[in-house]
């Protein structure tokens, strides 16, 4: 009780400390005043009186040290001490602590970044009840995820292994809310979704197992929190309210609570609709076929005391039962389980890439934490003399210690705060970001206490790290031998481990320099390589018939107009339709073609799988495709016409053989219809991958092969956003049901360019890191070993020692290191370069301008990195270093 | 021998003598005011010397440490007021916890002296 009393007047007192001191001196003066009185009285001297007195009283500071000690924290205090030592020695050499501040941030920074993404992607579990329990269902082999709805209906019925089994899957939607029709990005979910789950509503209710009565009888829509906030501004009377989705009335009957939005974690859901409704959402009705797998996933939490392996046997045997019963549908059907979230999507793909992302982060700030020990004892040794001095003035080790031990947590917080900020804006712009604009797809990466913590756990870790390399150096400093003569260092001739590391560490450095430069060039010439369209002034205009409630004959018709129409707009050169997906989109379709004499039109007959699209007659023009020989198509290219295409030259060269003699030539399709080829187009790109090979792709008349998606192609010199805006007015006269997305087809292309842009930008941030940590542990090296040798290199000077003689001595092994260690980084380099060639067009090493780049850069990093050292060892002057030490 | 050994036990050995010390100055000063009533550290440090001799004749300083901790611990509570020759002085009294720990403190030194006394006294032949 008295302690702790006393530990809190301590607290406060460290905090009123100048008060107290004033305090102890006014009581000392009164101390020695009276007793110099009594002396007096004594009959001294005045002059001996005040002497004597204060020989009684005893050496003042020793009381006032004791006093003090007595009063704060010392504990404290010292740290304040050795803190703003620390700050004043760190201030006295910006230089050293800027790099050693960056050096931590971008190394932590990078392993905030990692784990951040880890965190939200894979630890982070998905924010629902009990989601430890929650599984998701899929195929063990074969697609993985998917399943028809007639098999969940079985599986959901027949299991004993799960409480209940939900269902969803993505839907698209004009969703007319009663101001013209948008498109919204949702889910069609079984009734139970949501009983499932256990989510409750935040506003209204949602649906249940118990509305689902048959196809279409249940028109209920459930809004997301933030569609509801952003498009309903939080309107709690919206609850009840018809909507039209695809021209169909719906309700709209509740809100789900903020913090859930699906169960697909990048997905931004805008709605939920039961998935009985499906034909309304989707244009055609595949509830009843068992071969149509087109639900995205099943889940639900297992029963107590069930395992995740006696489910899967359990589901196995209604799979084998499927297969028996549908032989013409279903073969293999065995499962798997998963966890509900991303980690264990494509694969498990994102946990292995995170981990591994996040190994590399650990990796790289292991090495910049050895490249600042190496640092620090560089620094160590620089000050030997001023450790030798306090040492022989009285100060303890251990006191050293800590001020050396203070100074580097300084500087790994504050690098640890730089990063932390850093990664969380870059963490933040993530979230925010959308790769792809016409997908609702970010990824949730918002930092959250976990990020900061270990951010902050890292920064203590790898200062003390770093701050123990140089303690033994500081235990062995023998202060009468360094204030005698000097550092009794010599140099090493052995190839240390620090050494090896450094080597390897250039080497990585290197291979990044390299990888980024074959990248960023491949991208370059991927965006001048020959595409086969031109993207540059033209709008693509992204629209679904269907969700507008066209069928049949209407579709073409419709079509037809909405061509007209565009053609009206002011400034609009030529107007073109593509059905399904244009050239260089996210998704693509494919055939097997075959050769006209085949006649067993078996897939493994097939002469080439062909991309292909079904165009409008004035579609080449528009995409700026150039025909090379032949014709294009006409509006007579109809269905009572015989069947025609337009083929590109590797069509030509794979089916035919050679491309001149194509044209007029036939081929056959998969259900065997002979199809005549009237024209040849050339060669361009058609999947998202800029890198692909030359791939076969034929043209059909959208007349013979109708489509109700709809890709309007406009072409006009007009600025995007004057002509979107026409577009957008046309479209709405035409039809203002017709919900559409329209973007330049130069963004829409953002999405081909994805990966080999990642790349680009990844290795291009690796190599920066990597590049900052070489300069670091080169310039480490060399400034150690400068400062090592001064005494040599100034008895070398004295000799007639030249400049070069000097910088040879000093940083000849620094120098070797990164000869070595380049020329190792930039062979891998280029071996590594045939990986890069998968996703980025026409990456190759064997590019003068690579080469030479990667030469130049490591040379620039090295004379960067021992610029100073050099300065340091050229400047020195042996009188007065022979003189000082 | 490495420094920093010998200089853990000289510290170590230092500390221990000024917390005895300080022990003992403690209850001195306690008993001091008890007697005496308000006082300030001049006159705590007279009354000490006259009654202990010699041990605050040097290093009287090392009073007002003592002085501070016994106020931390609120033994003693202190005022300005003016000292015999109309100066500004610092006067410390005792306060309830104060007269309760020196109550505690003489019944446990008076023990301990007894023990500690009686073990002199005692004879070779009273201890086998």
């Amino acid at each position: 009780m008295r302690s702790l009393r006393r530990f809190f007047t301590r607290i406060v007192n460290s905090a009123t400390r100048r008060a107290h001191d004033e305090r102890l001196r006014e009581e000392i003066e009164e101390h020695i005043a009276l007793e110099t009185a009594e002396n007096l009285r004594a009959g001294l001297s005045p002059v001996e009186a005040r002497r004597q007195a204060i020989l009684k009283f005893g050496a003042v500071e020793a009381t006032k040290e004791d006093y003090r000690a007595e009063r704060g924290m010392q504990f404290i205090e010292i740290f304040l001490q050795d803190l703003r030592y620390a700050l004043r020695v760190l201030r006295k050499s910006p230089g050293f602590t800027i790099v050693a501040v960056l050096t931590l941030a971008l190394a932590i920074g990078a392993n905030a970044v990692a784990f951040g993404a880890l965190n939200a992607l894979v630890l982070r579990p998905l924010n629902v009840p009990d989601a430890q329990s929650l599984h998701v269902i899929g195929r063990a082999i074969d697609q993985p995820g998917y399943e028809s709805y007639p098999n969940y209906i079985d599986l959901r019925d027949r299991n004993h292994s799960f409480d209940a089994l939900a269902a969803d899957d993505f839907a698209q939607v004009g969703l007319d809310t009663g101001d013209g029709p948008s498109l919204a990005w949702g889910f069609k979910t079984s009734g139970n979704y949501f009983d499932v789950l256990g989510i409750q509503p935040y506003l209204g209710r949602v649906f249940h197992a118990s509305d689902e009565h048959g196809p279409n009888s249940a028109p209920y829509v459930v809004l997301t929190y933030a569609y509801w906030h952003t498009h309903f501004h939080d309107d709690r009377s919206v609850v009840d309210r018809m909507v039209q989705v695809n021209k169909h009335p719906f309700t709209i009957i509740g809100v789900t609570p903020p913090e859930f939005c699906g169960t697909f974690v990048a997905f931004n859901t805008d709605f939920f609709v039961p998935i009985v409704n499906q034909e309304q959402v989707d244009g055609e009705n595949v509830l009843d076929a068992r071969g149509n797998r087109s639900m995205n996933e099943m889940l639900g939490h297992l029963k107590p005391g069930v395992t995740p392996a006696q489910a899967v046997a359990d589901l196995n045997s209604i799979g084998s039962d499927l297969e028996r019963t549908y032989p013409k549908d279903e073969s293999q059907v065995t499962f798997a389980l998963s966890r509900p979230g991303l980690a264990d999507v494509f694969g498990g793909a994102i946990r292995t890439f995170l981990t591994g992302l996040m190994l590399l982060a650990g990796l790289i700030l292991l090495a910049a934490c050895a490249n600042m020990g190496s640092l620090f004892a560089a620094r160590a040794a620089d000050r030997s003399r001023e450790v030798a001095l306090r040492l022989a003035l009285g100060a303890s080790r251990k006191r050293i210690l800590r001020g050396l031990f203070t100074e580097a947590l300084l500087i790994s917080l504050a690098g640890g705060a730089v990063g932390l900020w850093g990664s969380v804006l870059l963490l933040r712009g993530l979230s925010r970001w959308q790769p792809f604009p016409e997908f609702p797809i970010n990824v949730p990466l918002s930092p959250d206490a976990n990020v900061y913590w270990t951010a902050l756990l890292l920064a203590l870790v790898s200062g003390f790290l770093f701050g123990a390399v140089p303690v033994k150096q500081i235990l062995r400093t023998d202060p009468y031998q360094i204030v005698k003569s000097a550092s009794t260092f010599t140099a090493g001739r052995r190839l240390t481990g620090r050494d090896l590391l450094l080597g390897a560490q250039i080497a990585i450095c290197a291979v990044l320099v390299t990888s980024s430069l074959v990248a960023v060039r491949g991208l370059a010439r991927s965006m001048r390589s020959n595409l086969g369209v031109e993207p540059t002034n033209a709008m693509l205009v992204d629209t679904d018939l269907k969700r507008a409630g066209y069928t049949g004959n209407a579709i073409p018709a419709m079509q037809k107009r909405m061509i007209e129409a565009m053609e009206e707009v002011p400034g609009v050169t030529s107007v073109g339709l593509v059905g399904l997906y244009p050239p260089l989109h996210m998704g693509w379709d494919t055939s097997k073609v075959f050769n006209d004499t085949t006649s067993d039109l078996r897939p493994s007959n097939a002469a080439a799988e062909a991309v292909t699209y079904s165009v409008s007659p004035e579609y080449f023009h528009a995409a700026g495709t150039a025909l090379l020989s032949g014709r294009a198509f006409t509006w007579h290219d109809d269905k009572n016409a015989t069947r025609v295409a337009v083929t590109n030259e590797e069509f030509a060269r794979k089916i035919f053989g050679s491309v001149t003699n194509a044209v007029g030539r036939y081929y056959k399709m998969s259900d065997g219809t002979r199809i005549q080829v009237v024209g040849i187009v050339e060669d361009g790109k058609y999947t998202a991958n800029l890198a692909e090979d030359p791939q076969p792709a034929m043209f059909l008349p959208i007349l013979q092969l109708p489509s109700n998606e709809t890709w309007l192609v406009v072409r006009s010199s007009l600025n995007p956003q004057q002509l979107g805006g026409a577009v957008r007015t046309k479209l709405r006269q035409l039809d203002k049901g017709l919900p559409s997305f329209i973007q330049t087809w130069d963004k829409e292309m953002n999405g081909a360019l994805f990966a080999s842009r990642m790349a680009a930008i990844s290795l291009g941030v690796l190599g920066m890191m990597g590049a900052m940590l070489s300069v670091t542990g080169i310039f480490g090296m060399a400034a150690f070993s400068v400062s090592k040798r001064m005494r040599e290199l100034g008895i070398r000077i004295a000799l007639g020692a030249q400049r070069k003689e000097v910088l040879q001595a000093a940083l000849g092994r620094s120098f070797k290191l990164l000869a070595f260690g380049s020329a190792t980084g930039l062979l891998l380099g280029i071996l590594a370069s045939r990986l890069l060639a998968l996703i980025v067009y026409q990456a190759t090493p064997r590019d003068p301008l690579v080469l030479s780049g990667v030469v130049l850069a490591m040379a620039l990093l090295g004379l960067l990195a021992t610029w100073i050292p050099a300065r340091r060892a050229l400047s020195v002057d042996p009188l007065i270093l022979l003189r000082e030490e | 021998m490495p420094y920093f050994l010998l200089e853990t036990k000289r510290d170590s050995a230092m500390k221990q003598k000024t917390d005895v010390l300080q022990g003992t100055l403690a209850l001195m000063v306690l008993k001091t005011l008890h007697v005496l009533g308000p006082l300030h550290g001049y006159g705590i440090a007279r009354r000490i010397e006259q009654i202990s001799g010699d041990l605050l004749a040097v290093n009287q300083g090392t009073l007002y440490p003592v002085l501070l901790k016994l106020e931390q611990e609120g033994a003693i509570a202190s005022e300005w007021g003016a000292s015999e020759n109309n100066r500004r002085a610092r006067f410390y009294r005792l306060t309830r916890e104060g007269r309760k720990q020196l109550q505690l403190e003489t019944q446990d030194w008076q023990q301990t002296a007894a023990i500690i006394g009686r073990f002199f006294e005692a004879k070779a032949e009273d201890l086998s």
